[in-house]
């Protein structure tokens, strides 16, 4: 009796969370993919990522089906909400299916994945035949609109039709003037690399040597027809072959933006600092040197800056492991 | 009685103290009353977001950057998916567009407010603080009744938002709007002209615009020195280049202008918003064509935004996983900080609130 009392009021709060829950899983899209990570979670094995994904994938799909032949929303949560229950009572027989699943699964994907191909394939083709008519340019709302005609459609329509007669970046000339400038000033070998970012608004990267980084930075921010005063961002990465520390460049005068990479060595990580050159390199250096154990030769004051000043390691690191498993 | 002898004072404000905002610390020599050297200590809040980001695909990440500026989590969530969008080159639908254009412009009145009402009260005014957070409720009611969520909306998504605006939300807002202008001369009338107010603030951390240009500050702490720069004249996004706005600027570079700066940014915000509002399409999707897994082509993408604290940037590298190789957020809360040891040495002790708090950080962005 009281068991059962117990039970009454708690009931509907459950139907209520599973709902939810299971809505929230079927919903939409993006959720399902949220979905397709926890189950990938509670398989537990990370190797086995690719097919707990392609799983929870699947019942995204399910879930869309349902929803989409008009089934009530509430049952299609309630079967997802089902599946996720019984999910962790069953994990070995699961995955058996799982894998076979995840064969049947990749090969469709495949499948799609060259029908998209030849799509895109076509489309390409269409937008560089309508790229010649002069009403293309106004084929997105974007476009219509009055101010937006610099650089935003610009980048976007560079982006979407690329027929192999690439047409070139409006701001190469912007990057050849820069390493020109970096070779006679800095020097010959200052600039290992160019090249424009299209997807970024065709930002003008650029990768300088860490011997010279110093004095081209230096040049950067003095040089008048560069004049890049304002450090946006400095970021560290760490690409397991090497680390890379990137500085986005903006001029306040000009608006130009550069984005300019120094690349250096895993094992004893080190890029001169540039904070004579921009103030802001200060913390953000330090940042890097806490998370990334990048050492900045010429910073005044190099120390932790997140992490404790006691703590071990550097947590950003690729092949970074916590001295103390449970934290 | 012969000379008293005295010493430098080593002080610790922080890290739990009301008027740091946030759990930050400060550790200040005093030789008198005037600070001598200042040295911030954070990291109390960091909770390794970047990290986090690696393991996480591109949706489950959106929550996390409603935890980094928790004041204002509307554009924190605009900036990553819109580095997403823009790496992989999505369309979002308008509709869309102009709701997440109408609930960043909400949000940063919404932050202005925050920061209005615990400013005053850093220095000493008790009232303007609940006058601020009343109006402040009505746009987290909005939030409410948008997204089911107050502070962290978890509101965006890669191509478009999650929700809809629900029936007559948009006649809400336009009402809010309205009576909001009202509001602001309220407190123009309350505070702006008090005299103990003013001359607390006039000429005290005052910096010019080359060194506000060499920290690399940015928002009204950059634009009180007289740099008109705002990312959304600027470099436009979203659809603010179909608005007509100014960009408010200062002269002197002190906390005083850095508060008229601020206060006429909320005017300029009600002014897109009845733009945009007006504008706002009567129907439409609000989720774009997305792919079912989110992989950015590999590459890499740095995107800016105007949030109320200047400019918040996503640094994304992808290798064409559904998790990003390296994420790396601006927070301009951690870039303006810095200039604070810079601006508090040869000052008054009592001034060491005043401009902390006229520099406006969210702790929980500072540390990330």
């Amino acid at each position: 009796m009281s068991e059962e009392e117990r039970k009454r009021p708690g009931e509907p709060e459950d139907d209520v969370s599973a709902a939810s829950a299971g809505e929230q899983r079927t919903g939409t899209l993006e959720d399902g993919v949220s979905a397709a990570n926890i189950g990938e979670r509670r398989s537990g094995a990370p190797e086995d990522g690719g097919s707990a994904v392609s799983a929870g994938e699947k019942r995204t799909e399910a879930g869309a089906a349902a929803t989409g032949a008009g089934t009530p929303r509430p049952k299609a949560a309630e079967t997802a909400a089902d599946g996720a229950r019984t999910e962790p009572a069953a994990p070995a027989r699961r995955k058996e299916t799982e894998e076979e699943k995840a064969a049947r699964r990749k090969a469709a994907l495949e499948a799609r994945e060259a029908a998209k191909a030849a799509k895109a394939a076509a489309a390409a083709q269409d937008a560089a035949a309508q790229a010649g008519s002069p009403g293309a340019a106004q084929a997105g709302p974007q476009a219509a609109s009055p101010g937006a005609a610099s650089a935003g459609p610009a980048g976007a329509a560079a982006e979407t039709n690329e027929p192999p007669p690439k047409p070139p970046s409006p701001n190469q000339p912007r990057l050849d003037r820069a390493v020109q400038l970096l070779r006679e000033l800095v020097a010959d070998d200052a600039v290992e690399s160019a090249s424009i970012n299209e997807a970024n608004d065709h930002l003008p990267t650029l990768v300088v040597r860490k011997e010279r980084w110093l004095q081209a930075a230096r040049l950067f921010r003095s040089h008048e027809e560069l004049n890049a005063n304002y450090l946006r961002n400095v970021t560290g990465v760490d690409y397991e072959t090497h680390m890379e520390v990137v500085y986005h460049l903006l001029s306040l005068d000009s608006g130009h933006n550069y984005a300019i990479k120094v690349r250096t060595d895993r094992d004893r990580p080190s890029v001169p600092s540039v904070t004579t050159v921009w103030e802001t390199a200060n913390w953000n250096e330090r940042e890097i040197y806490d998370l990334l154990g990048i050492d900045f030769p010429g910073h005044p004051d190099l120390r932790r800056i997140m992490m404790p000043d006691d703590w071990e390691g550097h947590p950003l690191r690729k092949d970074y492991v916590p001295l103390d498993p449970e934290v | 009685m012969g000379v008293i002898r005295t010493e430098e004072l080593l002080l610790n404000v922080g890290p739990q103290h009301p008027s740091t905002h946030g759990v930050f610390r400060i550790i200040v020599k005093l030789d008198g009353e005037i600070i001598t050297e200042a040295t911030p200590v954070m990291g109390y809040l960091h909770r390794g977001t970047e990290k986090l980001a690696e393991s996480l695909n591109y949706t489950q990440i959106i929550p996390y950057t409603d935890r980094m500026d928790y004041v204002s989590a509307m554009t924190n969530n605009y900036v990553l998916v819109h580095a997403v969008e823009k790496m992989m080159g999505l369309r979002v639908p308008e509709r869309a567009e102009f709701l997440r254009l109408i609930v960043m412009e909400l949000q940063r009145i919404a932050s202005h407010l925050v920061w209005w009402g615990t400013y005053l009260l850093d220095i000493g005014a008790l009232s303007p603080f609940l006058y601020a957070f009343n109006d402040r409720e009505r746009i987290l009611q909005l939030f409410n009744e948008l997204c089911g969520a107050r502070l962290t909306y978890n509101y965006m998504r890669v191509g478009g938002v999650k929700w809809d605006a629900p029936e007559g939300w948009i006649d809400k807002v336009k009402a809010f709007v309205k009576s909001m202008y009202g509001k602001l001369d309220d407190y123009h009338a309350l505070v702006s002209g008090n005299e103990i107010f003013l001359s607390r603030i006039k000429g005290v951390g005052a910096y010019d615009a080359e060194t506000a240009i060499a920290y690399g500050l940015s928002g009204a702490n950059l634009r009180s020195t007289g740099v008109k720069w705002d990312l959304r004249k600027n470099e436009p996004y979203s659809l603010y280049d179909r608005f007509e706005f100014d960009v408010p600027v200062g002269r002197n570079g002190d906390c005083y202008d850095r508060y008229v700066v601020r206060m006429e940014e909320i005017r300029q915000s009600l002014r897109i918003l009845e733009q945009a509002l007006e504008q706002f399409p009567p129907e439409g999707e609000t989720m774009g064509k997305v792919p079912r897994v989110i992989r950015p082509p590999a590459g890499e993408i740095y995107v800016r935004i105007e949030s109320p604290r200047g400019e918040i940037g996503c640094y994304i590298v992808s290798t064409g996983k559904a998790e990003p190789y390296r994420l790396k957020f601006r927070r301009p809360s951690f870039v303006n900080l810095q200039i604070l040891p810079k601006l508090l040495v040869g000052e008054s002790m009592t001034n060491l609130v005043t401009i902390l708090g006229g520099i406006d950080i969210v702790l929980g962005e500072v540390d990330c």
